[in-house]
Order: structure tokens, then C-alpha cells, then sequence
């Protein structure tokens, strides 16, 4: 370990650079509210058609039914997450990964770093691939997986997402009893900052919302994106589907959807994210997939009998 | 002779497929050798989370070269009519990779003898990347990057020597080589192998101990070595520490095992949560003292070396913590609570959404238990405990520590209630109603638990067929086999004889809608088969199997597993043949719907028809059941010769109706008994 530890910010502004040294485009937090990085649209959009994509960022990731009022000492209504994706997925990305640690001051030969089997699913989004969870002398402290499927489609272009979870690898690094003794940066602690809208978003998630209100947006927003997907509009299309799955989180926190109606609102999320992962697909087709500079993959996929070649029909 | 070594090295594979796939690269190495007629000595295997590989030894030169008569066309269709090799024949020579003039004729026929030579071990073994490494199946899969080819892992490289030679081929854009890779930390990069039969001692100089029962024997031994050290005893021979064991040896390359410790205060927490969070979630072995009391220390394995092993212990030392910390805090709050606020809860909890919640299932499971311990005679205490166990029995799912730790449903259950008051039948009970948890699972040991996991299946299955939710193939995605088989190893270990038709036919009528559109006989013919699935597993012939669970009547599992078992035993005996065949001529003969049961002496015309009715006057099957299909047997098998003796001198369809009918009757009668064993016309006699 390093002989000053590093703060929060130190550990995003070391993971910022090494990925950006690695190719990585640095993107911003999605300015929308999503339960994990993959749900931005520079993960979950970009994961599907064939385009070459690789970036990374910090995603606040909101998590209603996880807040503990600001008590537990790791969890958390928000957490952050450093989401790096690269696709297609590089020969070296577990190399690539490792090599993230020891800039972060983890010597490997003083650990023990395993790559322990886990395979992650996100039914709603119709998300699923393969990888593992990272374990650090016992702690996981790294999502890495190879998406599979994403929006129910087979993936053209395998995508390795890594998150690192930002709480628990400062935890580590700098060795605290609780979250909110992490040292954020200059001095100021994590819980300075967060404690008190941890609170505040607990109290609210599990008793304050406005259930009727979220019901009515929830139709709204649904309606919304539907809407704009029969326009061909992606991205507005998807802000409202990530509104959608946010505010359904929301009700699920409080409590306030029947056992029945849980399945019911799961479905309705899943069939708009299969919609919009197809619709994107299309609408980079149109555009020529842009980013896809390799000929012999632009023949298969553009070529004369082209996977998305454009036909009289459409 | 040579030695060829084959490595494929792969990013991290899912432990639990690491042995079975070393297992299957040598089974299809086998295959391909054979194919190929190519001999080799020994085989010997290696795997570690990296890389399958293998090692041939004494490889031949070349594949046995092969002579094979292969047979043409007759002589006369061989010529044409100016005495000409004919179109055939000349088409059979080019076929063959010859010319008429090598023709042999022998027989009446033209033959080729083909000589096929030896093929060079090299070039075969150049073919082993697509006819096994590309063939490698496995139960998940990935694909990477831009391919579409599926494997375990990504494949990161490829080693294929035949002792110093490189035998090239390629799978995907991954070209073989002699460069293999060492431990990830402990090891540079690349490390080059320089002949075949060096990979062991290369791989072990790289930090890799590339035998997987070599590594798994060094990681026992370390960990024996530190637990005798400090007086702890481990035990690895349960089946978990084996789990364990083969898992942790096949996360690590080069294991060095060490131990760690956690505060004495943490032992107040049940044994089972503490096992749990040390085995399940951190790979961890526990130790016990020589009383049996479990220790606040934990052994593990580091994947390096003892370099900074400060570091590792207290970092796994510290995760632990964090989970104890947790479970001992769910185990205060979840105390502070009563049943009945659990209960509360439960009524929300969803059993299944075409279904209903969990609250509803346990109240129809609470009546069909009542039914079932009817059925068995269960004394008023038994019944009592019954009843209470039933109402309460899922209550711990809707405690904190089930929700963390939700491998210990039932058993914080049991564990709670004990301490919430309640009484040791009912506790018990409340644990063993997921029994048996696995295909060879325990099954639960009291009356009163064995009765609510059999309630507790048996609603499942019911309702799931009620809301067409049906298993079908090798999707069962709600585990009904495996509860149908559960119901079939209680039943049959408790010797349970338990009419399920009517029963059950009672429970869905008192259950209304939720059971309404399920099909009793399809919900029992389920049930059934498991016990055809069970029998067939016990190795006893499909014919007697489908005799003995054919025609399941009231579908007692114990009498049928019984009689299957009977028919097995008898299948032995000189005159099985024999009683078999009288007995299954009678079946045949007899009517599906009996016109009549009533045979009038009066009108017999022969001795042997006397004879017969003497003999069967008193077998009542009821009787019979009741002594068991043992008894049924041995009363059938005793007719054997009088039916014998009935149809060398009796003639059934006589022109006389009321004759006729008379021996209908007789043979209805026995026909009734025999269907008592099932249906023995299934049954394939030699």
C-alpha cells in the first residue's frame, strides 16, 4: 500500500487517466438517474450493434431499496461506480484491468487477487453476460463481464465491462470502519457529504414519496417512450425508460407495488429496453455505423448481404 | 518414441468446470487418437484455472497402417457383354482409389484389398486443435471480441509440441506455439517450454503446479500442517470441505495456505451462519476444538507465495468481520420481533404470480397435511404439532438474517422458533420441510417434518400444473421433478403407504380455483415417473419398470416402488418365463371393462375350469395388496399352472353365450388381481 493513502478523488482522477492511457474516451455521470453504470447509454446503447466503443466514467448509481438511512457502514442508497467498457473486448483487458490496481498503488504481489466466477443478469433490461466478480485478499471489489446479450439481442461486438465499485475500493485502500469515514479529498470526508442525503433520500424512498404521483409518472413516462420510439427517437426514448425503471424502483422501495403487479411493471421495462436496443441498432445503421472503420467488418455488416444493409423494404 | 503436449490457456474457467473439462479433453483426446489410429502410452492430464493441457507419451511414429477387403460388384455385373471391365466396376476401382487390374475375385464377387499407410504423428496431431480443442463442450459459454466462436473462457493461447517441435494449427486467430504462461504475479509473462515432456518442471519453475491432484494433495497438506500446528481439528472428509477443497484448488496455481482469526464475541451467532459466511461467501475452512466447539480461526488459501501474506490475512480478515458484523446484527434485530410479525409479512411474499403469495400456499399445504396425517393415523399430538408447524413453517423468510444469508431458510427457522417457545417437533419440522435438498439429499427424519415436506411438494406441483406451468424436456425451471422426486424418497423411506389420488383429489376439491384446472392423473403419472426414473437409476430392467408403474390405481408410491422391486427379484426365478406368460395370456384375453364379475360353477364343463375357479375363489385383492405385491405375486405365480392346465382344455369364445361369457368372467376376476402388479405384458420375456 501506498504511504499516503489515496483519497476518493485521487483513486477516480488515477482510474480516469490509466483507462484514458488505455484508449478509454472519458464520458460524464449520466444526468439521469440509473441504478448502475451499466444502465447509462454509454454502456447499455453502445453495448449492441457492431461499432467499436471504449470509455469510462464515474456513474452515481441510485439504488432505492439499498438506503439505510445513512446507518450501515457500506450500504448505500447512492453508490459509485467507475464503469470502464471496451469493445471489442481487448486479448489483454485482464491485464488491462490488473495493471488499473497497481496504478492505485495495489501490488499484486502483496495481495491476493482472484477471478472468482459470477455471471451477471439484469432480466429487466434483458442484460446478461459472463466474467467475474474480482476479489482483493477476500473482497470483491470489481465487476468484470463479458456482455452477452443486451436489450434481448445477442451482442454483434462483445463488450468487457469493468466496475469497479468506487466505496468499497476506498474502503480498502484507505483502510476505514464505515463509508462515511472515507476521505473524499482535501480533507473533507465522504460522509460530509453523503450522510446527510442518504438520509434524506431513505426517509423519503421508504416514507415520504408521493405513491399516487409516482404511479401517474410512471404511465407517463412509459407512455413517453413509446412514444418516441415509434418516432425513432433513441435517446429521448431512452432518458424516459431509465425515468421508468427509476420510479418503479421508487414504488418498489416503499413497498407500495402488489406481488403481482412487481412482474407486471418488470415486463413493461423489459419490452421497452428490447425496443430501444433494436431501434438504436437501426438508427446507427442508417447513419452508416459511423465508428466502425474496420472494411471487413463493415462489409458484414454493411456489404451487399449485410447483416443491417439496407433493403427496398425498409 | 515421442511425448506431444498439448495447453490450452484460457482466462480464469468457473471452478466447478475445471476438473470435468480435464476430464473431457482426455476423453475426446482418446477418441481422436483412436480415430485415427495413432498409439500412445500413458495420457496424463493437467488443469489449473488457466489452462487444460496434456501430456501423450510415447507417441508411435506414425498411425497403424491398415488393410481393408472392401467388396464390389458381382462378377457377372462386373464385366460388360465383350468381356470389359463394366461401368460398376470401374466406378468401384475409382472409388476406392484403384484400377481394375488390382481386383481380386473371390465368391462371386470382385474385391479390393486397400492398404491405407501409416500417417506421421505430426500431421495427425496437427488436426487435434479442430477435433478436439474447438470440440470442447461445456455447460456455459462465452463468446469474445468479434467472434462468434463459443467456449468456456476466452482462449489466450495455444502450446502443441511434439517433444521439441512445434506442431502448428491454429483455433481462431490463435496460432500454437511453445510459449505458455506462468503464475500471473509470481511469474514473467512468457515462459517458454522447451520440449514436451519438460512442461511439469517449466510450469512449476513459473510458479504453477499444473497437476490439479498434486496441488489439491500440497493444499491439504498445508492446511493439516497449520490446524495441527494449533491444535485445531479440520475435517475435510465431509462432502462440503470436499466441495470446498476441489473448489479452492481449482482457483489457485500456486496455493499457500494461511489462517486467520475473528473476535471470541461472534461465536454467540448460531454455528450454521458462521460456517456459512466462512465456507459459502468467503471459501474459508472453520476448525473446531477437540470438544467439537467451533473456533473463532479460519484457514484459507492464497493464490502466491507467503511474501506479504500479513496483507491477505488481514484483508480476508477483515471481510469476515464486516459479514459477522452483519449477521450478528440480524440475529439481535430478528429477536426483537415475534412470529406472528414475520407471519404478517409472509402474506405479501409471492409463492408464484400466476399462483398467489406464499401465506396462501402454506394454508393449503396446512390442509393437505391434515389429509395426509389422517392417512397415516397420526396420534392428536403429532396432529397438533403438525398443524402449528404448518402455519408457521416460512416465517424465517422474512427475517434479516434469511434475507442475507438465504442458504439458511429452515434452518434459522428451526433455530428461531426454538428460541420464539416453540416446541422441538415443531422446530424440527420446520427445517426439514425442504428436505431432501438434493437428488441424494437426507430425508426428513420425524413423522411430522417428513409429512409437511411431502405437503409442502405436493402443493407446489399441484398448483404449478394448475397454472400450466409445466415442466417440459430438461426445463423444469421451479425444481418439480426434484420435489416429485422428494415426495417419492419420503414416502418410500418412511414406508408410507398413502393412496395419493384420493387425497389429493380431496385437497383440490376444498382448495377451489388455485388447484381447479390441474389434471390429477397428469399432477400423478408426474409423480409416478419419478419413481420409474428412480427404479431405472437403481439399474432394474425398463421392461418391469414400465410393468410395475403402468396401471398406478390409487397411486401408493411405497406399494409401487414395492412391487416393482418384486417383479426385479422374480425376474430371476426359473419359471418367471412361465408365469409371465400364462398370466399376461390371461390380460390379453380378458376384458378392459368387466361385462361380469360372477362365475356360475354350473356351468363348467371341464376339471380344469374347477380347478382355476378353486384356486382363485379365495384371493381377494384387497386382501392381497394389504400383505404386500409380495404376497400378490406368490398368489399369482400359484396359478400358473392351473391357468396352464385351464387353456390346454378350455376354449373361451365357445358359441354358447352363456358359456362364453361364464369364462370371461373367470378370466376377469384374475385379471383384476393381475393388474394389482401393474401391467405385465410390458413385461419382455426371452
Amino acid at each position: 500500500m501506498t504511504s499516503q493513502k489515496l483519497s476518493l478523488q485521487d483513486i477516480i482522477l488515477t482510474l480516469q487517466q490509466y483507462w484514458a492511457n488505455q484508449g478509454a474516451n472519458l464520458m460524464q455521470a449520466y444526468d439521469n438517474e440509473v441504478g448502475a453504470g451499466t444502465q447509462s447509454p454509454y454502456t447499455f446503447l453502445r453495448a449492441n450493434g457492431p461499432e467499436p466503443w471504449h470509455a469510462a466514467y464515474v456513474q452515481p448509481s441510485r439504488r432505492p431499496a439499498d438506503g439505510r438511512y445513512g446507518d450501515n457502514p457500506n450500504r448505500l442508497f447512492q453508490h459509485h461506480q467507475f464503469q470502464v467498457v471496451m469493445k471489442p473486448s481487448p486479448d489483454n483487458i485482464q491485464e488491462l484491468y490488473l495493471g488499473s490496481l497497481e496504478a492505485l498503488g495495489i501490488k499484486p504481489l502483496e495481495h491476493d487477487i482472484r477471478f472468482v466466477e459470477d455471471n451477471w443478469e439484469n432480466p429487466s433490461m434483458g442484460a446478461a453476460g459472463i466474467g467475474w466478480e474480482v476479489w482483493l485478499d477476500g473482497m470483491e471489489v470489481t465487476q468484470f463481464t463479458y456482455f452477452q446479450q443486451v436489450g434481448g439481442i445477442e451482442v454483434d461486438s462483445v463488450t468487457a465491462e469493468v466496475t469497479y465499485g468506487l466505496e468499497r475500493l476506498a474502503s480498502y485502500i484507505q483502510d476505514v470502519p464505515t463509508v462515511y469515514d472515507l476521505d473524499w479529498g482535501n480533507g473533507v470526508l465522504y460522509g460530509d457529504i453523503f450522510k446527510e442525503p442518504e438520509y434524506e433520500h431513505s426517509k423519503y424512498a421508504f416514507e415520504a414519496s408521493d405513491q399516487t404521483m409516482l404511479l401517474r409518472h410512471f404511465d407517463d413516462f412509459e407512455k413517453e417512450a413509446t412514444r418516441l420510439l415509434d418516432l425513432g427517437l433513441v435517446h429521448p426514448a431512452y432518458d424516459y425508460i431509465l425515468k421508468s425503471s427509476h420510479t418503479f424502483n421508487l414504488l418498489d422501495a416503499s413497498g407500495s407495488v402488489s406481488v403481482t403487479e412487481r412482474a407486471g411493471y418488470l415486463h413493461r421495462i423489459r419490452t421497452m429496453a428490447r425496443r430501444v436496443s433494436k431501434v438504436f441498432i437501426d438508427e446507427r445503421a442508417k447513419l452508416g455505423f459511423p465508428l466502425l472503420k474496420d472494411n471487413d467488418l463493415r462489409e458484414i455488416y454493411l456489404g451487399e448481404h449485410g447483416k443491417y444493409t439496407l433493403t427496398e423494404e425498409n | 518414441m515421442s511425448t506431444f503436449l498439448l495447453e490450452i490457456g484460457l482466462e480464469e474457467v468457473p471452478a466447478h468446470l475445471v476438473t470435468s473439462s480435464e476430464s473431457q479433453l482426455v476423453a475426446r483426446t482418446k477418441e481422436f487418437l483412436a480415430a485415427h489410429r495413432l498409439t500412445v502410452g500413458d495420457i496424463k492430464p493437467f488443469s489449473t484455472p488457466r489452462r487444460l493441457a496434456l501430456q501423450l507419451c510415447d507417441v508411435a511414429e506414425e498411425s497403424e497402417a491398415l488393410s481393408e477387403e472392401k467388396r464390389g460388384p458381382s462378377v457377372e455385373r462386373a464385366k460388360d457383354e465383350n468381356g470389359e471391365w463394366s461401368k460398376a466396376a470401374q466406378g468401384f476401382a475409382r472409388g476406392q482409389g484403384a484400377t481394375p487390374e488390382a481386383f481380386e475375385v473371390r465368391d462371386g464377387y470382385v474385391w479390393l484389398t486397400k492398404h491405407t499407410t501409416g500417417v506421421p504423428a505430426n500431421q495427425i496431431l496437427s488436426q487435434i486443435g479442430e477435433e478436439v480443442v474447438s470440440q470442447m463442450k461445456f455447460t456455459t459459454y462465452m463468446k469474445w471480441a468479434n467472434h462468434s466462436f463459443l467456449y468456456v473462457r476466452p482462449i489466450r493461447w495455444l502450446v502443441a509440441l511434439l517433444d521439441e517441435q512445434v506442431i502448428n494449427f491454429n483455433v481462431l486467430d490463435i496460432a500454437t506455439g511453445r510459449v505458455t504462461r506462468g503464475h500471473r504475479f509470481l511469474s514473467t509473462e512468457h515462459v517458454t517450454i522447451s520440449d514436451a515432456q519438460a512442461y511439469e518442471e517449466t510450469l512449476q519453475s513459473a510458479y504453477v503446479l499444473a497437476d490439479a491432484e498434486n496441488r489439491k494433495a500440497q493444499i491439504k497438506s498445508q492446511l493439516e500442517t497449520i490446524a495441527n500446528r494449533n491444535h485445531w481439528v479440520l475435517s475435510l472428509d465431509n462432502a462440503p470441505a470436499q466441495d470446498l477443497l476441489e473448489e479452492v484448488n481449482n482457483i489457485v496455481e500456486w496455493p499457500t495456505a494461511f489462517s486467520g482469526s475473528f473476535d471470541q464475541k461472534y461465536l454467540e451467532v448460531p454455528d450454521e451462519v458462521l460456517i456459512t459466511s466462512m465456507r459459502e461467501h468467503q471459501r474459508f475452512f472453520y476448525v473446531r476444538d477437540a470438544t467439537g466447539k467451533l473456533l473463532p480461526h479460519f484457514l484459507s488459501v492464497r493464490n502466491g507465495d507467503t511474501a506479504h501474506l500479513d496483507n491477505v490475512i488481514a484483508g480476508n480478515e477483515k471481510v469476515l468481520v464486516a459479514r459477522l458484523e452483519d449477521a450478528e446484527f440480524f440475529y439481535r434485530e430478528d429477536q426483537q420481533k415475534k412470529i406472528a410479525d414475520y407471519m404478517a409479512k409472509v402474506k405479501t411474499l409471492v409463492f408464484h404470480e400466476k399462483i398467489g403469495t406464499v401465506y396462501e400456499h402454506m394454508q393449503r399445504v396446512g390442509l393437505l397435511a391434515e389429509k395426509l396425517a389422517d392417512a397415516l393415523d397420526f396420534d392428536d399430538d403429532k396432529k397438533t404439532d403438525l398443524a402449528r408447524a404448518a402455519e408457521i413453517y416460512k416465517f424465517d423468510l422474512m427475517t434479516g438474517m434469511v434475507g442475507e444469508f438465504d442458504e439458511l431458510q429452515g434452518v434459522m427457522g428451526e433455530h428461531y422458533a426454538r428460541l420464539f417457545g416453540e416446541n422441538e417437533h415443531v422446530a424440527t419440522a420446520i427445517r426439514e420441510h425442504y428436505m431432501p435438498t438434493s437428488a441424494n439429499g437426507n430425508i426428513a427424519k420425524s413423522d411430522v417434518g417428513a409429512v409437511l415436506a411431502i405437503a409442502d411438494k405436493l402443493d407446489a406441483i399441484v398448483t404449478f400444473f394448475a397454472a400450466n406451468l409445466i415442466p417440459s424436456g430438461s426445463n423444469d425451471p421451479y425444481g418439480l421433478r426434484r420435489a416429485a422426486t422428494g415426495v417419492v424418497r419420503t414416502l418410500t423411506t418412511k414406508h408410507w403407504h398413502i393412496a395419493l389420488q384420493p387425497v389429493l383429489a380431496e385437497f383440490m376439491a376444498a382448495t377451489g380455483a388455485v388447484t381447479a384446472s390441474a389434471d390429477l392423473m397428469a399432477v400423478l403419472s408426474f409423480v409416478v415417473d419419478r419413481v420409474r426414473k428412480l427404479a431405472l437409476d437403481d439399474d432394474i430392467r425398463q421392461d418391469i419398470v414400465s410393468a410395475g408403474t403402468d396401471n398406478f390405481a390409487t397411486a401408493d408410491i411405497v406399494y409401487l416402488t414395492d412391487r416393482i422391486q418384486v417383479l426385479a427379484n422374480h425376474a430371476h426365478d426359473n419359471n418367471f418365463r412361465e408365469v409371465i406368460s400364462a398370466l399376461t395370456r390371461v390380460a390379453r384375453l380378458a376384458e378392459k371393462t368387466p361385462v361380469s364379475l360372477n362365475v356360475n360353477p354350473q356351468l363348467f364343463e371341464n376339471e380344469t375350469e374347477k380347478a382355476l375357479y378353486a384356486a382363485t375363489s379365495e384371493l381377494q385383492l384387497v386382501a392381497l395388496e394389504a400383505n404386500g405385491a409380495e404376497a400378490l405375486y406368490q398368489a399369482l405365480a400359484a396359478l400358473q399352472m392351473p391357468i396352464s392346465a385351464y387353456f390346454d382344455a378350455t376354449m373361451v369364445n365357445v358359441d354358447n353365450e352363456q358359456i362364453k361369457n361364464n369364462r370371461y368372467a373367470q378370466l376377469n376376476i384374475i385379471n383384476q388381481l393381475i393388474a394389482g402388479l401393474g401391467n405385465l405384458e410390458d413385461i419382455v420375456i426371452k
